[in-house]
């Protein structure tokens, strides 16, 4: 589902890489934990992932598609296959609940009548159902995350991209959110997660890759944060 | 593409950069006005100079029985005194070319030149217009030789360098001409930095809703549509209130002030204006819908 080919990503900046002749498989329906401190590389990996930005060499293929000969104007189709969720939850401060999810369905040219049926589906999986006429800033941090979740995950993605998506939540709101990303992950989403949180990493006992200054220093299928932890 | 959408996006947009839609919307129409004076100005000149300007320098018009004034006392041109004529002009040293213009080809010349004053065209008859030859020197600037020389020949009614009499209203027009190009110029160099910065501004506003939508897959064009229509919407407005602009000066300085001061022309028409309206409106549009187009994609703030 995404398949990293000896990466290597240079920031001209930087003369340290980002990413350093990476090679990472994920198969369809894994789900995948990224740690590492900050400035490992995680965030580039998502971001090659997304295309957001092009590998300096190296290959990436996702959704089986090669990005190095995706063309610009193809690069929505990927992203439409690629939900994204952040630590910040960016939600749309001037809509409501229903309207921000429907917003991700009204941006890819969806017909009102299928967003009407599609968003209240994908709040009841979220577990905001009757919650759809709230304002993002009348919600709980968990609750403005599980917003973004549904928005990243109502076309239905193939794979799911969550970069610290517990990183501004308590523990007890983050065992939530994790236990969506199971089930979503759970209906044959790719789910792929960079964090920072070990207990969590350590609870969930899924394959965990390590970053270190751009190296990939650890592959384990049923892993933990880390050794020093 | 949800069309409605685009469109309600685009109200908001102009909606909540009132003051700077407004800037772009007055100095468009300003810089359309100016361009649309010139146009006008150069179409006047065209009326002006009528058939034969560009062409010939000197008229040598012949006497028709309609002629009453003196030399001709009502008397045509006879066979012979036109041949002589004809024969005398082509054997002048200056002359390069010489044009024999009936009373038939002179009426059908006239119609044309005033197609937009009917009352003038129905007041003149074939019979009224003189026939003429125009002849073409081979320096312009010696007409007096050969004006001098033709004068008071036999059947000749009149012969004058039509230059000597329009130069001078030509060369003022031409010089409010190139004032108002110029100033043109000025007025779009102003309303294309406004339109640049309009849309900067427009995008940083949405820079949030902008960075959703890259990230969940929506097309550069649908990201990009509603900035091309607001510029395209200032554009239109813009170039709407210049046409105006401009038939009011038609309606109010041309037909109102000048047709009655100055009898000796005619001016521009309601067609002409109908003519560099359609321009203007092109012109506003498509050159702020592509100034919007150029500053999204050089700043690429909202590329995927």
């Amino acid at each position: 589902m995404i398949r990293f080919d000896r990466v290597t990503k240079l920031y001209p900046s930087q003369s340290r890489p980002a990413l350093n002749d990476v090679s990472v498989e994920v198969a369809k329906g894994e789900f995948v934990f990224l740690v590492g401190q900050s400035g490992s590389g995680k965030s580039t990996f998502l971001r090659l992932t997304l295309r957001e930005d092009k590998p300096t060499s190296g290959q990436i293929h996702v959704a089986g598609k090669d990005l190095a000969r995706l063309t610009g104007w193809k690069v929505p189709g990927l992203r439409r296959q690629v939900g994204t969720v952040f630590q910040d939850f960016r939600l749309l401060p001037s809509k409501n609940v229903s309207e921000n999810v429907a917003f991700a369905l009204e941006v890819i040219g969806r017909s009102r009548h299928q967003i009407a049926k599609t968003v209240p589906e994908v709040l009841q999986l979220v577990g905001l159902q009757g919650k759809g006429d709230r304002m993002p800033d009348e919600l709980s941090g968990g609750e403005q995350q599980r917003v973004a979740i549904a928005r990243a995950f109502v076309n239905r993605p193939m794979i799911l991209l969550a970069d610290e998506p517990t990183g501004n939540l308590d523990p007890a709101t983050s065992v939530g959110i994790m236990k969506l990303l199971d089930r979503i992950n759970r209906t044959g989403t790719t789910v792929v997660m960079a964090t920072h949180d070990a207990a969590i990493v350590d609870s969930m006992r899924r394959r965990v890759v390590e970053l270190e200054g751009g190296n990939v220093v650890r592959d384990q299928s049923r892993g933990v944060y880390g050794y020093s932890h | 593409m949800r069309y409605r959408l685009v469109l309600s996006e685009m109200f908001i947009g102009l909606r909540r950069n009132l003051s700077l839609t407004l800037a772009v919307i007055v100095t468009v129409a300003v810089s359309l006005v100016l361009v649309g004076a010139a146009l006008m100005v150069s179409k006047q000149v065209n009326l002006m100079k009528g058939y034969w300007y560009d062409k010939v320098q000197v008229t040598v018009s012949l006497c028709t029985t309609t002629d009453a004034a003196s030399p001709c006392n009502s008397a045509s041109v006879t066979d012979p005194q036109r041949k002589l004529i004809d024969q005398q002009l082509r054997a002048l040293p200056e002359v390069e070319q010489v044009f024999y213009e009936s009373q038939h080809e002179a009426y059908l010349h006239f119609k044309e030149q005033f197609k937009d004053s009917k009352s003038l065209v129905d007041n003149v008859t074939e019979a009224e217009l003189p026939e003429a030859y125009q002849v073409k020197l081979k320096d312009p600037k010696k007409s007096d030789i050969v004006v001098s020389a033709m004068q008071g020949k036999q059947g000749v009614a009149d012969v004058y360098d039509q230059r000597k009499l329009l130069s001078p209203l030509f060369n003022v027009l031409g010089v409010f001409r190139f004032i108002a190009a110029l100033t043109a110029a000025g007025v779009l160099l102003a309303a294309v930095a406004l339109i640049v910065n309009t849309i900067r501004i427009a995008v940083f506003s949405r820079r949030r809703e902008i960075g959703i939508m890259r990230l969940v897959g929506a097309s550069n064009l649908y990201i990009e549509l509603p900035f091309l229509l607001e510029g395209a919407f200032a554009g239109l407005v813009g170039g709407a209130i210049s046409v105006l602009g401009l038939a009011f000066i038609e309606a109010f300085l041309v037909h109102g002030r000048l047709a009655s001061a100055i009898s000796f022309t005619t001016f521009v028409g309601w067609s002409d204006w109908l003519s560099v309206s359609i321009w203007l409106m092109v012109l506003g549009v498509v050159l702020s819908t592509l100034v919007a187009f150029l500053t999204l994609t050089l700043s690429r703030a909202t590329r995927v």
